[in-house]
């Protein structure tokens, strides 16, 4: 099942004309002519796609191309900076997140985020995971939502007899798995991934991927990359996102994974992906 | 390489006039020949060096000084009067005829003013902080942070006038309880004092916390209030309780307010709409008085002062744990 | 969702935000009434002593009638005071400020030297008053004189004075003393002509707020013996002699209105006094932060 999007001047149209709506939701996170502001500035610019649900979808390019900018869309993190602004809409299981009335607080904890450092709160691991659904209202049992959270970020066996020491003195890689564990805990339907493993060591990265495979059979995940390899080894879908010489981020290319990677439609994916800049 | 220096000009003179390594050389005072001056220089490198060396370490032979007067006046002090009735009476009455000489009247003065003014600073100095680390825009916190400037750089003796003439007069319209002279007035002028104080100390531990921690939280679903107050605030707990401890200090050391307003009434009392008098004010009171110096009157000035110097000086150094405790954390 | 049910997390939303909304008030109140007391103590100043001003308030002496007091007395007195305090306590903080941070090596020394002034700072003033008064008054025999005053509060402020020209000083990057080393400049050098430059308005800023903090103490002076009522100008340095903020002690000390109305007017000239001080600062903060690249 494929659906091409791919907007921009050069860029090549779609199967079915230049823009492909599925109204049957196999699409959990749609953005419409999405663009991204700080102050008057453009960071990403006119940007249009479909995120499938329950497989992994990549968005790779150079830096500063507006990667990040983007995935932070997606759970209006970007609210947070003050002179942000975002136009267009984005549809999260058909409702505009962007909406008059839409209150962030409420979209974020169905979208979660991983970031790029770990960053645990100073608390003990059991607080860590345990504060997402307090905050959110939790009522059921505790202890089990925290095994379950464990279990489903690979760190259970791990940490299982030691909950109630500080996540700070994890390693690097149990830091960024138990900020996995934390998202997992609020359940939420889609996790944003901002190069999770860019601060990791090779081992911790490769257990983060296969962490990563397993979770996306219940979740639908979104992970910026620079790391190519990586994209290729764990995505479904993977966009290309690029800047022009006026430093805005727009759409290139959208594809299944292995045709991007086999067989780009546009040079420039080519350029980037064999190499030859960025 | 000021052999290069002399080279240079040889080379450079007939050319371009001056160069510019030369043009530093000036700048630094340096001649452009050094013949026989290595001497001189380094004698008076030397001198200046000592010089300053002096300068840094007034500061010990002040600690020195300090604690030196202080015990030495307090020794003799001892001699004349039981270190029993000091820590066990609860009579202040050393400049009447029948002299008691037990400290807690002033303790319990101190305390009830100072505490009183945490008790107003605390609250309104934390939710300060966390309405300028957390809530503020740009624009706001920097018009609103020089106000508290101004408010912390008010002389305390204008605070005073403030507490006698202005608070006192409204608290007794309020209730007839209250005297002219008391304890509420002083300390809840005092508690606005040292407002700026908590509110400052506590939002520069606060905007330490790094901005990922707010960020996870929020990636969580969680609203501003709880990140400010289940995320922020704990995570800047030991620098906020450094940032108390300090300001109880400076509230305990604190004289005119307590001596303008609340009286010269040494009472070992609890009761804040009565006259009270403070270790402070008693050491102004004394001072200002004709008691002859080397009497047992006059020492209680050094005994009292030592008994504030060491209730300061305790904080002052659990402050300052509870600040690496804190540094530790975030470095 | 197992989590909750969406008809719970509504109304748990709801809940929520009322709570943002009730804390985000409380903060607010909370700063209002800050500035609410603020705005209430000037007003009050203004509003009692303003009228009191004039002329011959600056230019007469205390006396024991209200209407013709005035603080000339105790302008002078801290006029002295307060210049021999700023010029010790700059020329021996900054020093000490200099040899801390550019010639001391780190150790346990420099850090013990560290500990006691970060101590000091916090001592309460009217304790660096008893040591004025033993040290300077009695021991050094200066009397309860100007000097002494000016020696005591010079002690006091001397913290002050380190810990803004330290920070000062730090901040200078090493990339300049390195390249005054590079051609042969020896430290002292170094230190007076690329360093100290450099970190002038900082140290400037500490001095002023020095001198702000030493122009507002009473308790220190009263110990160490300087008087509340005196009708005559200092004549010296070994003078006895009375500052504004003592002489304002004194008139709100008295039961006669007339004299609370006295102490409103000196409070104003205090403030006055320190305001264009701060702004002052300020302007030459401005002014030389602009000329940092010679």
């Amino acid at each position: 099942m494929l659906s091409q999007y791919s907007l921009g001047t050069n860029s090549r149209k779609g199967l079915n004309g230049d823009y492909m709506v599925t109204t049957e939701n196999n699409l959990i996170i749609e953005t419409k002519n999405v663009s991204v502001f700080y102050g008057d500035t453009p960071a990403v610019s006119d940007i249009s796609l479909g995120i499938e649900r329950e497989k992994i979808t990549a968005l790779i390019g150079p830096s500063g191309c507006g990667k990040t900018t983007l995935l932070r869309s997606f759970n209006r993190m970007n609210d947070l900076i003050p002179i942000a602004r975002t136009s267009g809409e984005i549809l999260f299981e058909g409702h505009n997140i962007y909406a008059e009335n839409v209150d962030p607080t409420e979209i974020r904890y169905r979208i979660g985020m991983v970031f790029q450092r770990p960053n645990p709160f100073p608390k003990s691991i059991y607080d860590n995971i345990a504060f997402g659904p307090r905050i959110n209202g939790f009522r059921g049992n505790m202890d089990e939502l925290v095994e379950k959270s464990l279990i489903g970020a690979a760190l259970w066996d791990e940490v299982k007899d030691r909950l109630r020491t500080s996540g700070l003195e994890l390693s690097g890689g149990q830091q960024q798995r138990l900020c996995i564990a934390r998202t997992l805990a609020v359940e939420p339907t889609v996790i944003l991934m901002d190069e999770p493993c860019s601060a990791l060591d090779p081992i911790a990265t490769l257990a983060i991927e296969e962490l990563m495979r397993d979770l996306s059979k219940q979740y639908s995940i979104v992970i910026v990359t620079h790391n190519m390899q990586q994209a290729a080894r764990v995505s479904d879908y993977t966009a290309f996102i690029t800047a022009d010489e006026r430093r805005i981020g727009e759409l290139v290319e959208y594809d299944d994974t292995r045709q991007i990677f086999t067989n780009p439609a546009d040079e420039r994916t080519e350029a980037y992906i064999t190499g030859r800049f960025g | 390489m000021s052999q290069i220096g002399v080279g240079r000009i040889k080379f450079g003179s007939g050319l371009d006039g001056v160069s510019s390594m030369d043009q530093d050389k000036q700048v630094l005072g340096l001649p452009q020949r050094m013949f026989g001056l290595r001497w001189k220089r380094n004698l008076l490198e030397a001198f200046i060096k000592y010089g300053l060396f002096l300068c840094a370490i007034l500061s010990i032979f002040t600690t020195a000084g300090i604690i030196s007067v202080l015990l030495f006046e307090a020794i003799q002090f001892f001699q004349e009067v039981s270190i029993f009735e000091f820590l066990g009476s609860t009579k202040w009455t050393p400049l009447f005829s029948s002299k008691h000489f037990g400290i807690w009247p002033l303790v319990t003065g101190t305390l009830l003013t100072s505490v009183g003014a945490m008790l107003v600073a605390l609250p309104l100095g934390l939710l300060s902080a966390i309405y300028l680390s957390e809530y503020a825009p740009r624009r706001v916190r920097a018009t609103l942070k020089p106000i508290l400037e101004v408010l912390a750089g008010i002389p305390t003796v204008v605070y005073g006038y403030f507490a006698l003439l202005f608070v006192t007069p409204i608290l007794r319209s309020i209730s007839d309880n209250i005297m002219v002279f008391n304890g509420l007035s002083a300390a809840i002028v005092m508690g606005i004092m040292i407002l700026p104080m908590v509110s400052s100390l506590s939002e520069d531990a606060m905007q330490s916390v790094p901005r990922s921690l707010r960020e996870g939280a929020y990636a969580l679903g969680a609203t501003k209030l709880e990140v400010a107050t289940k995320i922020v605030v704990p995570a800047a707990l030991s620098g906020i309780v450094a940032a108390f401890i300090l300001s109880m200090s400076r509230a305990i050391g604190e004289t005119m307010i307590v001596a303008i307003a609340a009286g010269q009434n040494p009472n070992f009392t609890f009761n804040p709409f009565v006259p009270i008098e403070t270790m402070t004010a008693y050491i102004v009171q004394v001072s200002m008085g004709d008691t002859p110096t080397g009497t047992i009157e006059f020492k209680t000035i050094f005994t009292v002062g030592l008994s504030l110097f060491v209730m300061t000086l305790i904080m002052n150094l659990l402050s300052q744990y509870f600040v690496k405790r804190f540094r530790e954390v975030y470095e | 969702m197992a989590l909750i049910t969406e008809v719970a997390f509504h109304a748990q939303m709801r809940k929520r935000k009322i709570r943002g909304y009730v804390f985000y008030a409380l903060c607010l109140t909370a700063v209002a009434l800050g500035l609410l007391m603020l705005a209430a103590l000037l007003y009050n100043v203004l509003s009692e002593g303003l009228s009191r001003l004039s002329w011959d308030f600056i230019t007469n002496f205390p006396s024991r009638f209200p209407e013709r007091a005035g603080i000339h007395a105790a302008i002078l007195g801290s006029i002295y005071v307060v210049s021999i305090a700023g010029v010790v306590a700059f020329s021996l903080g900054v020093g000490a400020a200099i040899y801390l941070e550019e010639y001391a090596k780190k150790g346990t020394f420099a850090s013990f030297i560290q500990l006691n002034i970060a101590n000091l700072a916090g001592v309460p003033s009217i304790v660096y008053g008893i040591l004025g008064l033993e040290i300077f008054v009695r021991i050094m025999e200066l009397g309860k004189s100007v000097i002494a005053g000016g020696l005591t509060l010079a002690l006091l402020v001397l913290p002050i004075v380190i810990i803004a020209s330290q920070e000062a000083i730090r901040a200078v990057p090493p990339s300049l003393k390195e390249g005054g080393f590079a051609l042969g400049a020896t430290k002292w050098q170094v230190v007076r002509r690329l360093v100290l430059p450099y970190a002038f308005p900082g140290i400037l800023t500490g001095a002023i707020l020095a001198v702000s903090r030493a122009v507002g103490e009473t308790a220190p002076l009263i110990v160490m013996g300087a008087l509340t009522f005196v009708p005559f100008a200092p004549d010296g340095p070994m003078s006895r002699f009375t500052v504004l903020p003592i002489q304002i002690f004194n008139w709100v000390s008295r039961p006669q209105e007339g004299f609370h109305v006295a102490a409103a007017a000196g409070i104003i000239v205090l403030l006055v006094v320190l305001l264009t001080m701060n702004a002052f600062a300020v302007f030459l903060r401005h002014k030389f932060q602009k000329g940092t690249q010679w």
